[in-house]
Formats: structure tokens, sequence, C-alpha cells
């Protein structure tokens, strides 16, 4: 055994791979955006609302976000976390209204329960019935926003129908930083350090690379794949949580749109939409930039009816650049192959 | 060697195994049985049944009757996680890889080296990826994705896989196909290394130089049955053709005499920079020009660009004397112009259609009445063809995927015979296909030729090529090196040609 004959990456290749990575160049249009805004209007930054605000808006979208992509990655989509998210944030408030003393862990766990026996029926008509996600995730979308609007009727949960503790969930700082968004990085590099480093993480790229190749090498195909959209449904739970404790007023409408921001951010942050490519830290950096955005377009000065033209154009230009590179990836490739070939000949 | 030892039980063993799939018989009753420390070849034509058996053993299908044995033992699979866990690996005609994903990442998916927590060892997995490519003597970057990496690169890459699962029994579907002969050789040289440490290999080919090198033992199949078992000292090529066909193949190669008539294509300097250079021919009515070379000559990419599939910087292509707008295979096919790709089941087919639609696709326009396709004309058209091409299915809405390589091969062809073609252009027109289908496809060109198309065949194949072609061109490395005469084309200008330094002309 002659280990090691090709010398493992050093660290100025791994710098170097740091700084093509595609979630690098995302992080970069997040700062610009940031210090644009902040150059016009100080106080996009420095004050004390504007700080929590950039940490805070996002945080609820990148739980979704990092659920969207994993289910991306395996080649599939979820339609449903909008609704999933509305569907939650009523039973928490309804639970914390109607159930006065419940553990605030208890409820939390409920509506991660909840939003996960909702992915487990979208995962296993997708993985069982094999009807492609889009369509399916479409149909559940309805049919969950429909029970949330049969349920709650006109009843909407006010702020001061919950409790306070579950409130300073929504509005808690730890050394200046809100509650929710530690919370929401936590979520992150779990589900990062899953996808990268288990077995499990990995098959799911597999899956959304090639799934007939999946099929051959033996993989557990469908468990992965229910198993992705139960992780989506119960981190649109979690979501849906977070948004009763943070926006405090929930009606039927709640989360209403979410599911394609979630994946608009997936795709910006470079989740590719035919899977096996794309890591849930450029999701969450495309759910900052998604949100940051729509907050810096009225301090730069666009329009209001602009500022959704200007997030599809933004989603546009990340497929189109993804595409570009794409290809130069390949051709690169090829090119590589051949000139060890030549060298070797 | 004592194949009928009864002390020891063979490492793998089918009996009478059948497979159906709706009212098409793809397994009647195939037996094998495989000895440890042995290679064992298995043959027949295509449509034999040898794939499906494969796929039987790899636990992606299940069979209907029959037994299944390892080491004695009967066993029943019903994923293909289960065939590997009792020490199966199987490499498929086809790599199957993860595109995306490292080259590293493909040999160990799904059984990773895990340290604590599960968490995979990556250092470990990378080490004994580059440790796999040592002993299989080839370099290929463990880092970078399978992506790009030509095909034969992705065989390696499967074998390397199968290697590291430390199989009982292996099996090779056609790993030859995409190899050249260095790697052929060290592709060998793991083969014997692991029949000497008692495992067991299946090796399935249509290469019977290579089946006379490395095997002990061949079984032979015919229409999903089996036919006899072996050792291969006791055979000759003939026999097993004689076997393989259940006759005997008159002619492997039947060139028949075809009137020459006028310059039809014409291709004056054309060039790509990187890809091929000054390349210039001609090709008349009547006529069959051979393209030989080796592998990645550019041979393929200068068929492309003259069906306007690629572009090329500089030169013209010609038919009939009125130049041809370069990148269009839309105007190619409108002046007669046919290209049989070298991959059919990506560019040549589409395979969730059926073969009806396939056949017609080149000719919808023929076929359509106030802009629709009718399903009527499109099966009458259909039909013709698949019956002068005597496709073996059951009907013609069966879906093309489901076809052996031959009957596909035989179906991108009529798809565009249906277009009458006045320049034939086809890309390693028998790659993986059997003896006797073979001289079908060698009949139909032929049978082409004397009806005045204008055939340019790309070719790997020596005898092929020196059997049908009236004058053979020669590329190496994007450059033409040699253009010879049907009474001079001997093997060994061909491959000078093919690999001298300078060229010939």
């Amino acid at each position: 055994m002659t280990a090691g004959t090709a010398p493992a990456p050093s660290l100025v290749a791994g710098a170097a791979h740091l700084l093509k990575a595609r979630e690098t160049g995302i992080g970069i249009a997040l700062v610009a955006v940031v210090v644009v805004a902040t150059v016009l209007n100080p106080a996009f930054v420095f004050s004390s609302d504007g700080f929590r605000d950039l940490l805070l808006t996002p945080s609820i979208l990148m739980v979704v976000a990092v659920g969207q992509a994993a289910v991306i990655v395996t080649r599939n989509v979820d339609l449903s976390v909008g609704s999933v998210v509305g569907l939650v944030a009523y039973l928490t408030g309804t639970l914390l209204r109607d159930v006065p003393g419940i553990p605030i862990v208890v409820v939390v766990l409920a509506g991660i329960g909840f939003g996960a026996a909702l992915g487990l029926v979208n995962g296993a008509l997708v993985a069982y019935a094999k009807v492609p996600a889009l369509v399916i995730t479409l149909g559940t979308m309805y049919v969950y926003r429909g029970i949330n609007v049969a349920w709650t009727g006109s009843d909407r949960i006010n702020a001061s129908d919950l409790p306070g503790a579950f409130r300073a969930l929504g509005t808690g700082k730890l050394l200046g930083i809100p509650l929710l968004t530690i919370l929401a990085v936590a979520v992150l590099v779990a589900a990062a350090w899953y996808l990268r480093n288990l077995r499990g993480g990995r098959e799911l790229y597999a899956i959304g690379s090639d799934p007939a190749a999946a099929q051959l090498y033996g993989l557990r195909v469908t468990r992965r794949v229910l198993a992705a959209f139960v992780a989506c449904g119960a981190l649109a739970g979690l979501a849906g949580v977070l948004f009763a404790a943070r926006y405090g007023t929930v009606s039927s409408n709640a989360g209403f749109g979410w599911e394609l921001q979630a994946i608009g951010a997936a795709v910006i942050g470079g989740v590719a939409i035919s899977g096996g490519v794309g890591t849930v830290w450029g999701a969450a950096l495309g759910a900052y930039l998604l949100l940051t955005i729509n907050r810096a377009l009225p301090i730069i000065g666009v329009d209001d009816f602009w500022q959704r033209a200007v997030v599809g154009a933004l989603i546009i230009g990340a497929i189109v650049l993804d595409r570009v590179l794409a290809v130069r990836q390949h051709r690169r490739l090829v090119g590589q192959r051949e000139a060890e070939r030549e060298v070797t000949a | 060697m004592q194949p009928d030892t009864p002390s020891a039980p063979p490492a793998l063993e089918l009996a009478g195994v059948a497979k159906s799939f709706g009212s098409v018989v793809a397994l009647k009753s195939a037996d094998l049985r495989v000895e440890k420390g042995s290679i064992h070849a298995l043959i027949g034509e295509n449509g034999a049944g040898k794939s499906t058996l494969v796929k039987i053993v790899a636990g992606l299908y299940r069979r209907d009757d029959g037994t299944l044995a390892l080491d004695g033992e009967p066993v029943d699979f019903h994923t293909t996680a289960e065939s590997k866990a009792a020490g199966i690996a199987v490499i498929y005609q086809e790599p199957t890889l993860f595109p995306d994903l490292s080259v590293t990442e493909n040999i160990f998916m799904g059984r990773q080296p895990t340290r604590r927590f599960g968490r995979i060892d990556r250092r470990a997995m990378r080490e004994e990826a580059c440790a796999l490519f040592d002993r299989l003597g080839v370099r290929i970057d463990p880092d970078r994705p399978t992506d790009g990496l030509s095909i034969a690169d992705q065989q390696i890459i499967e074998i390397a896989k199968a290697i590291s699962l430390d199989a009982r029994v292996l099996i090779m579907d056609e790993p030859t196909a995409a190899l050249s002969g260095v790697e052929v050789d060290r592709l060998f040289a793991v083969a014997r290394a692991l029949r000497d440490e008692g495992r067991a290999l299946v090796f399935i080919s249509h290469r019977f130089d290579e089946i006379f090198d490395l095997c002990d033992t061949v079984t032979v199949m015919r229409d999903g049955a089996y036919v006899d078992t072996l050792p291969v000292a006791d055979t000759t090529v003939d026999g097993l053709v004689r076997m393989m066909v259940g006759r005997d193949v008159a002619e492997l190669f039947p060139k028949l005499p075809a009137e020459i008539g006028d310059d039809v294509l014409v291709v004056d300097g054309l060039s790509q920079p990187g890809v091929f250079h000054d390349v210039s021919f001609t090709v008349r009515a009547g006529e069959i020009v051979g393209l030989a070379g080796l592998v990645g000559a550019g041979r393929s990419e200068v068929a492309r660009a003259v069906f306007g599939v690629d572009p090329y910087a500089s030169g013209s292509v010609r038919v009939d004397g009125e130049p041809l707008p370069p990148g269009s295979p839309r105007a190619a096919i409108g002046r007669g112009l046919a290209l049989v790709p070298e991959d059919r089941r990506k560019q040549g087919l589409v395979l969730d259609q059926t073969v009806a639609r396939n056949v017609t696709l080149a000719i919808r326009e023929r076929l359509s009445r106030w802009g629709l396709v009718w399903d009527g004309l499109e099966n009458a058209a259909a039909r013709t063809w698949a019956s002068r091409l005597e496709v073996k299915t059951a009907a013609l809405d069966a879906e093309t995927g489901t076809l052996s390589g031959g009957n596909q091969q035989k179906v991108v062809l009529g798809k565009w015979l249906a277009s009458d073609p006045k320049v034939l252009i086809v890309d390693e027109p028998t790659r993986g296909i059997d003896v006797g289908t073979k001289a079908e496809v060698h009949r139909l060109l032929s049978r082409l030729a004397q009806q005045g198309v204008a055939v340019l065949m790309i070719s790997s194949e020596l005898p092929e090529v020196l059997g049908m072609a009236d004058r053979v061109l020669v590329m190496r490395e994007g450059r033409l090196t040699g253009e010879l005469d049907r009474a001079d084309a001997t093997p060994e200008a061909v491959m000078h040609a093919a690999t001298a330094e300078e060229a010939l002309r």
C-alpha cells in the first residue's frame, strides 16, 4: 500500500478553493449591499433597531431555506413549506393561548413534530408514489393552506395572547445578538455538518446527482428522500414556532409565499435546482441576501413597485451565473484530463 | 482446474433462471456455474439475455423462476444493496457515476470509512483511493469531480469501486469496450490477480481475442437460454460463433460491389483550434469511406462539425457542390445528411419514447398533416423500417430504453434511413454489438451504398474498416495522416498512419 501518492490538499489550495467557492461570492454581494445601504443611510446598521433587523429579519427564512436546500439537493423541491410555516405558527399560538401554563419546550417540540408529520406526507407521496415532487408539493401547499384557513377562519392570534416568556424568544438577545439568529445559525451548522460529514448527507448529494446510479449503488434512495422531506418539514415547523414568537400576530396567511423565497434563497446561494450541487451555507447566505436587499432597496431609492422585479432579476442572474460557471467548469475538467493524458502519453 | 469437484461448491450458480417483462421474454432458462478462482466468459448475441442475467444477480431485477446460489447457499436478492452485501460486485456496460461528486466519493459512496459519531474519514478514504489507482497503474486525480472524464476513465473508477468492495464474485459487463490497449492489459493483470486470490470473475465481451487471452471457461447463451459451457482451451472462435448464432456466419463483412458516382460530400480545410486541423476529404455517391484512427484522434469531432452540431473555425463543407452553412444540423438534414452518433443512448435515441416515435423522429414533418403528427402514419412508416432492420421487439409501442443495445442501434439506423439520406455518417456503428447483428449492420450499410448513398464510417475496429471501406482515411491527433485505397489498405499501413510521427500527405 503506497498511500498518499498524491499529496493531500495544502492550506494554500484550501484557501484558493474558499476564494473560488460560490458561497464567497454571495457573502461579498451581501457585504456590498449592506455597505451601500449604510453609506446612504447609516441607520441601516448603526442604530440598535437597524442592527437587530439586519440579523433578525432573515433568520426565520434561513431555517426554512436550509431545509429546502436539503430537499433540492436530492433533485426534489418542497413547495408546501410556506403553508407548513403558517399552519404551525397558528398551532403554536393556539396552544399557548388555549392551554394556559403549557411549557414552551413542549410547544416548540409540538411545532417541530407537526411540521415533520406534514413533511412525512410530502415525502411518502414523492418517494413511494413516484410522482414528481413539484406536483405533489404544489398539491399539499394548497391543502395545508386550505386546512389552515378552515381552522383559523377569521380568528387571529395576537401578541397579547402569548406569554411573555415565549415572546422573549423572538425579541431576546444574548451578548447583543438576537436569540433567533443564534438558534438559526445553530440549525445551519448542524445541517451543514450532517450534509458534509455523514454518510446520510453525502448520499443525498449522490441521489440528486444521478438517481439511477444511486439505485445501482444500492443506496436506500426512498428512505433518504423521505428523510429529506421530513427534515424540511420539521425545519419549516420550527420556523412556524419562531414566526409566532417573532411577530406575535398570526392569521391564516402567515408564511404566505415563503416557499418561493426559500427556493429563491437556495438558488441564489448556488444550490442547483437539478440536484447534487450546493451547500446549506449558500442557501442561508442566499436568504440573508434576498431579505437584506428587500430592506435595502427603499433606502437606495428603488421604487416599491420595482422591488419584486429586482429580486426576480437576482434569481435569474444567479441561475445564469450557475449555468455559465458549470459549462466553464465542465470544459476545464475535460481540458485538465486531456492535459494529464498528454503528460503521461 | 477441476470444475466438478463436489467438495467445493461453485462461487455462483444459476439454474433455470427465467425473467419476462410483460409479454417480452428476456430469459427463458439461463444456467451459469462459476467456480472459485476462475475467470468465466459469458457470451452471446445482443438480446441473448446476458445483461438481464447480470441484473438478476445484481439484485436489480427479480427472477420469475429458477434458482440462484452463492457458495452452494440459495439466495434471493430484493435490492442491489443485498447483492452487494453478499459479496457481488458488478461493472456495468455503461458507467454509472455521480458527475457532481469527487472521484473518491464515487468509489466509496454508501460505505465510506467512518470515525467517531459516524463522521466520514476523508483522509483514509482518499488514501485508499490512491492505493487502488496505484494497483491499477492509472493516474486519476482523486479529488476532481467525475464530470468530464472519458468513458475509459469512468470505467477505471468502476473497476476500482468493484475491487475495493472485496467481492467474492466480480461481474464485468463489457468493461473493455472503451479502453485502450494499455488499459486493457492493466485490467487483465488485475483480473488475474483477483482470480489467483480465489475470487470468481464473470467476463462479458464481444472480443474473442480477449476471451481467449483471459478466460478459462466459457458459457454461451442464445435467445435467452443456456447453450453450452466448455473450457476455453477446447474451443475455437468459429466454434463459439456457431454456437452463438446457431448457424455459420459465412462472411463477417459482406461488402457488396457498388457503382461509385460523383463527389457528394466535399470537406475542405476544416479546422477547429485544439480539436482538428486542416481536414480535407471527399465522399462520392455509392462509396463507403472508412475513417480510422486511435480513440481520441478527433474523428467524431470532425463528423459532428460536418453535421453542424459543433462549430468550426475555418474551412468549408459542400454537399453536391453547394456550400453547407456551418452550425446547423437542421440545414444538414435538409440537404440530405444523416449522422448516427457514437453514444446512441444519449445522442441517438429518446429512450422514454416508443420505437415508432424514434424511427420517425427525423421525418416528423413528412408525416404531419395540418401540423399534427398522426399515429397511423407514424406506425406505418416505422413498421416498414423496423421489419427491414429486423428489430426484435414485441411491439412498436415498446419503450426504446427496454431494447437491447444491438436493437437500439438498429432503431437509430432506421431513424435516419427513413429520411432517405444522400450522405450517411456513422460513428462506431457496431460498438458493443454482437457478431450476428454486426453482419446485419454491415450488410445494411453496403446495400445503402449500392443505392447511391455516400457513407462515411468512423470505426476503431480495423477488420471492419478494411472489410467495408472502398477508401480508408486515417486521422491522428486531429490531423488527416493517411488516405489509402482498398487495395493498399493493409492493417500495417493503417496502423502506421494512425501512430507514426510524420504525416503521409
